[in-house]
Order: C-alpha cells, then structure tokens, then sequence
C-alpha cells in the first residue's frame, strides 16, 4: 500500500519506446484523478520522487533483452501485488524481437565464445517468458481507453473487460466499409485483436497487426487470403513478422510460410532481417 | 547520489534519471575543487533498428521507425518518408507537404507542453514532478496538460492516434481528413493561442542562472515559414549543405559509457534543438511569436539553455498558429498520396523533432528492399554538448552542496529535452550495462 492506504503504482521501463507508458500521461483529464487514487511510487518519466516498494500494481512496458533486464524482471515480480504488462514489447518481445530470427542465419554459434551467455542478449523475449503475468493489455502502442478500463477495474476490485475478439468486429462496430471487401485491401483486422476501435480500416488502410495475434484466429487461411489479395510471400511473411513477431501465432505462421516457399520467392535470408 | 572517493575526490551520481524518455545516468568526479570527469552514462538496451530495417520494403521505414521513439514517431515517420521519396525520384504535392506539416505541429505542441510542464517546470518551481506540483500550482499543471491534450488531438485527426499514428505513408497519407473533420479542432486550436501566450508568461517568470553555449548551432532553413517538416541545414559558423550530403558533414562515434553514438559537425560539438532553431530562424517566426518572445527577455538569439523552455513556449505558440493557418487553407478533394515506384539508390531525409534535426538515410535495390540504414536523432548530435554543459555546470556551481549540485546539473541534462530512447536504437553492438 502506499501513503494513506491508497494502493501504490509502479511504472517499469524495459526495452521499448516509451510510447505505452506516455499513454498514461496522455490521459490528460484522467492524469490528476489517477494521482489522486493511487500513490505514484514509482515512474521515473514522470517523477524524481520514489516510494519503496512492494507495489500493489506494477505496469511494465518494453522486452527483456539484457541479463541484467532478466534479473531485474524477477525482483520487479517479488515486488508487485499485480502485475501488468502493457504493450507489444512486453507482451510479444516487440518489434525488437527481430533479432531472434537471427537464428535462422545461425550465426550466434559462429560468432561468440559463448553462445549460452549471448543468448539471452541475442534474444528480446516477452515477460512472460520470465515471470507470471496478471493482465496484459496489446497494442503498440496500447490504447488510452484500454488502460483507463484497466486501472479502474484494479481499483474497483474487479475483473477488466478487454476484449479478445478481432479487429473485424469493431469495425463492424463502428459502422466501417470493410477495406478488404469493398478494396481488396490485404488486412490483418480477422486475425488481430481487438482494442485499437479498428483505426487503420477507419483510414482506409488494411491493419498491419500492432495488437498482436487474436485466440482463435486461423492464420493459415488468413495467408490464402492476402496471397490472393496479391501479396508476395515474402511481403506476407513480413507483415507477420513485425511489432509482434514474437508472438506465437504470427511466428508460426511467418516460419509455416518461409519452409513451405518454393526457392526464388523468398529465402530464409531474403525474409529474416 | 554521492559519495567521497579514498583520495578525497567526490562523486555525484544519478543512477536513473528522471523525467527525461529513456534510461540514461549522470556520473560527475570532482576532485580538489575541480571537475574532472563528467558522463552522461545511456544503458538503456539498443534495440537495432538499423540492423533489421535491411531486407524490409521500401514502404515500411514509417511504420518501424516510428517505433524507435513514442514521442516524437512523427518526426521519424517525416524524415523516413523524404529519404524515400529521395531515394526514388518522386516529389509529394504541396498538400501532402502541408498535412505533413499539420501533423507534425501537433507533435511539437504535444511534445513541447510535456516537455515545459510535466519534466522541465518541476525544476524551475522546486518539485519531484508535475503530479507534486499540481498540488500548489493546480492552474500550471493545467494549462500544460490542455495544451498537450490539443497537440494529441490533432494528431490523432490527422493521423489516427498520437503514438505512431497510422495515416502516414510513403508518398503521402492513406486518407486525407476533409475540412469539415478538421474544422472541430479549430475551438481548441484558438483557446491553445491564448493558452500558450499564458504559458510564454508563465514561464518568463522562472529564474535562470546566468549560463552560455559557445558551440555552433545547426538547424534546418526552409523555403518559407520556420522550419518543422523538412528544410535545408544551416549552421551558425555560416555552413550550409543539402541534406543529401549530411554524412559528409556528419560523422558517429561510439563511447565506452554509452549505448549511444555521439555525433560531430566536421569534427567539432554542436547543438541541435529549440534554441538552434530560434537562433537560426527568428526572422521566420510570426510578429505575434516574435513579440511574445522579446516580451518574455529573449533576444534574437539565445544561448541560456535554461532559457529553452521559453523558447519551446514560443515555437508551441508558432504551431499553434501555423496548424490554425494550414486548417483555414484546407481544400478538399484532393488525392491522398503519389505512388512511388522502387527504384535503386540512395536518399536522405531530415525533419526538425521537437528534440532537433533527425536525419535518416536509406539505400534500396532495384526491387525496393533496403540494403542499408542510417539514422541519426537529435539526442545522439546533443550528446557531446550535454556533457560539455554538465562539466560547465558543475564546475559553475562547485560550492553548493551535494543536493543542490545534483539538481542543478540534472536541470541542465534536461534543458537538452534529451530522448535517451531515440539516442540508443542504431547501435549494433551488443553491450552489456552490468
Ligand atoms: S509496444 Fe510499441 S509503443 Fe509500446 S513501448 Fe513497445 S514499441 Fe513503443
Ligand atoms: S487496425 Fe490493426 S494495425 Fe491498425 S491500430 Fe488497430 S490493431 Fe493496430
């Protein structure tokens, strides 16, 4: 608990943009309420000033990508009642996790004395791939209402509703003329999940899949559709292969599509980097 | 932090700095009265863009390296796209070239009224941070957050969110807003003018120590109007290039205590940044900018970077004025974007951050697939005079005590606005903080 029996928030910074932690001070009519819910014990953006922990919630934005990051996840985690990763860096390793494909040209060995200790540096990995994790929230960034519905719901003891539905269903929502019907526009809104209020097809643009990989989504058929929307494969492996490319779904589906190419369409070398 | 070295010297130490973007620490050693060491130490982890920008197409340097920094992504996305269009022979039409404009005012205005208010008043007015100070200046606090609150929303009309906002494309943008969408933002826009005008007084009020820069300051020139989406660098020793020529004149080094390059001009420290810009373009701003400026001290020129949150005050203001400018001057019915066919070659690109010039320079193959990537953010040009500034500082203000020192020369880091975030992605060397 923090000062006056108000619960204490933390803001952890891991490798990352800082974009889904400055979401939280872009709630600019929300940013005093929150502070005056909450203790702010700790958000070195926004404050000198830091309380000890433990923390009652902790937020953490950006990957693990260092072994000191590694170690200091695991304390973080001592140190936290609930913790939520916030973004597509923590919860899929992020668009830096493009360097894990760096096995793929298995070049690690090659190059270091000391493959098991580089590999951890070679690697950005989600959190939860070093400590249990609460809630998350998607996005790169996340969206500001997501996050509001978020804290309330901790402060309000309950459950938040985040979706887990696709990109499809708010647009449909919100009354959009969907861009891969009417314009054969390749979109990744059936396989994304929701949380964004559908803003790409909202701009006449196919979603390019910053939410990250929705539960039940069917990759394989959503890859026959972008190839008959005229995409090549390398393109359709990129598009997979970008601020969530560590997500399971997407790598999957990115590596099903790079072993099943015919030579000259798209090398391992042409697509991993 | 601080502690007395075995041989009497002293150290102050900040492990994390706060309220700047990014991970970065401040070491000073002082011995016998005189500063010895100074470093502004960067360990927040690279993240290699660079490296993985090879092999991705041509249409994808705005959408990834947006990424690289959440509060300036329109600044990368801007440059990203002018390297492009370079690289492929293909001009924009000027109302692309002013949405680009539009959409990159609302980034100064969000990014400048973060800056002044949330991270850098707190050390003029004696507090942790904004949050603490709101308790005794609740109209401060505000004032900032409704103009940041402005900036966000124009962003987010123009380019479908704040953070790396998705309308932007090579070439243009997906779908252009219409006039009727643009005109809602206009009440707002108006009350901005007056808020920033208040802002300007606001922050007039604050002491600054008496502090000068001597090194040469470099900042795009445009053709007309202050210089914000793109222009020609020019520098105060009278140097100018085209942009496509910045690696000749701009040159990367590596240092031991940073995850950071640092950047030289022909060899020598130099500065990017708000006052680079006023000092090289205050016959471009507006009479009311000019005006609100000289009413607030400043001269034509200025080189207190404790004054830069003035001067941020003011270009807040400026683009307040000129995102007010481009809305009444909107026409509909134009098309959003130009195609630009891959081609091979090389181009580059240059933007004015809300931090300082960002420079980025692609190379593609004949199919559109990069081959190499080269981007250069104001924080990395600024590092060397951070710490210049630092030693300065510290040397200046040697006799206070620990505490005060501390906080003085943390207050001159942040003067610099600095993205640590930005300053760290292009490193391709791994290097381990511990
Ligand atoms: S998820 Fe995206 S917006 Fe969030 S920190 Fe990572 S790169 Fe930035
Ligand atoms: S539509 Fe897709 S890519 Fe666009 S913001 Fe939403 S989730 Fe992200």
């Amino acid at each position: 608990m923090g000062t006056a029996g108000k619960p204490s928030l933390a803001v952890w910074k891991f490798a990352s943009c800082d974009g889904c932690q400055l979401t939280l001070l872009n709630c600019e009519d929300e940013l005093l309420s929150i502070a005056g819910a909450v203790t702010i014990a700790y958000f070195p953006e926004a404050t000198r000033a830091v309380v000890e922990g433990p923390y009652d919630v902790s937020l953490v934005e950006g990957s693990v990508t260092t072994p000191h990051d590694a170690e200091r996840i695991q304390q973080i985690r001592a140190m936290s009642g609930t913790l939520v990763t916030i973004g597509a860096c923590a919860t899929a390793g992020g668009i830096q996790a493009l360097r894990n494909l760096g096995d793929v040209r298995e070049f690690r060995s090659v190059v270091y004395a000391h493959p098991e200790y580089v590999e951890t540096l070679d690697r950005s990995t989600p959190i939860a791939a070093h400590v249990s994790v609460d809630h998350e929230l998607r996005g790169c960034p996340i969206d500001k209402r997501q996050l509001l519905e978020l804290l309330a719901a901790l402060l309000a003891g309950r459950k938040p509703r985040i979706p887990t539905y696709s990109v499809c269903i708010e647009c449909k929502e919100r009354g959009n003329v969907c861009v891969a019907v009417a314009d054969g526009t390749p979109c990744l809104g059936p396989v994304t999940q929701a949380g964004c209020g559908a803003l790409c097809p909202s701009f006449a643009r196919g979603c390019y899949g910053c939410f990250g990989p929705q539960d039940s989504a069917n990759l394989p058929s959503m890859t026959r559709r972008l190839r008959a929307q005229g995409m090549s494969e390398p393109q359709v492996i990129r598009l997979y292969r970008t601020f969530n490319t560590g997500a399971e779904a997407f790598r999957a589906e990115s590596q099903r599509v790079v072993s099943g190419s015919t030579a000259g369409t798209a090398t391992a070398e042409e697509v991993s980097t | 932090m601080t502690h007395t070295m075995k041989d009497g010297g002293q150290v102050l130490q900040v492990g994390m700095l706060a309220r700047v973007e990014g991970e970065g620490g401040m070491h000073i050693e002082i011995r016998d009265g005189v500063v010895e060491t100074v470093r502004l130490e960067i360990f927040e982890p690279p993240r290699f863009y660079e490296a993985f920008l090879r092999g991705r197409a041509h249409t994808e340097p705005p959408d990834i390296t947006a990424r690289i920094c959440g509060i300036c992504p329109v600044a990368y996305q801007t440059a990203a796209c002018w390297a492009i269009e370079a690289a492929c022979g293909v001009e924009v039409p000027p109302h692309v070239l002013a949405l680009r404009r539009l959409l990159y005012c609302g980034e100064w205005i969000e990014s400048h009224a973060l800056h002044m208010f949330l991270l850098h008043a707190p050390d003029f007015l004696g507090y942790d941070g904004a949050v603490e100070m709101a308790a005794d200046h609740p109209g401060a606090v505000e004032l900032g957050l409704r103009l940041k609150k402005v900036g966000n929303e124009l962003m987010s009309l123009v380019g479908g969110r704040a953070i790396h906002p998705v309308n932007v494309r090579v070439g243009g943008f997906y779908r252009l807003p219409t006039r009727s969408e643009l005109g809602r933002i206009v009440p707002d826009l108006e009350r901005a003018r007056d808020d920033a005008l208040a802002a300007i007084r606001l922050v007039a009020e604050f002491d600054f120590p008496e502090f000068t820069q001597p090194y040469p300051y470099l900042a795009l020139r445009a053709e007309r109007g202050y210089a914000i989406e793109s222009g020609t660098p020019v520098t105060t020793s009278g140097l100018t290039f085209p942009v496509s020529d910045f690696t000749r004149h701009i040159t990367e080094h590596h240092v031991a205590h940073s995850n950071a390059l640092q950047a030289t001009l022909d060899g020598e420290i130099y500065v990017v940044g708000p006052l680079a810009r006023y000092t090289l373009g205050f016959d471009r701003l507006s009479p009311t900018c000019q005006e609100a400026a000289r009413a607030a001290g400043l001269e034509e020129s200025c080189r207190n970077p404790f004054r830069s949150i003035i001067v941020r005050g003011v270009e807040l203001l400026y683009a307040v004025e000129e995102a007010l400018r481009i809305i009444d001057e909107w026409v509909d019915g134009r098309v959003a974007f130009v195609d630009v066919p891959p081609r091979a070659g090389e181009g580059c690109g240059a933007s004015e951050a809300p931090r300082g010039t960002i420079f980025h320079r692609y190379v593609l193959d004949g199919s559109g697939l990069i081959t190499d990537a080269q981007i250069v953010p104001p924080t990395s040009q600024n590092q060397a005079s951070i710490e210049a500034d630092l030693r300065a500082a510290a040397q200046a203000w040697i006799d206070l005590d620990d505490h005060e020192l501390t906080h003085r020369c943390e207050q001159a880091i942040r003067n610099y606005d600095p993205c640590i975030s930005c300053a760290t992605h292009f490193l391709d060397l791994q290097v381990d903080r511990s």
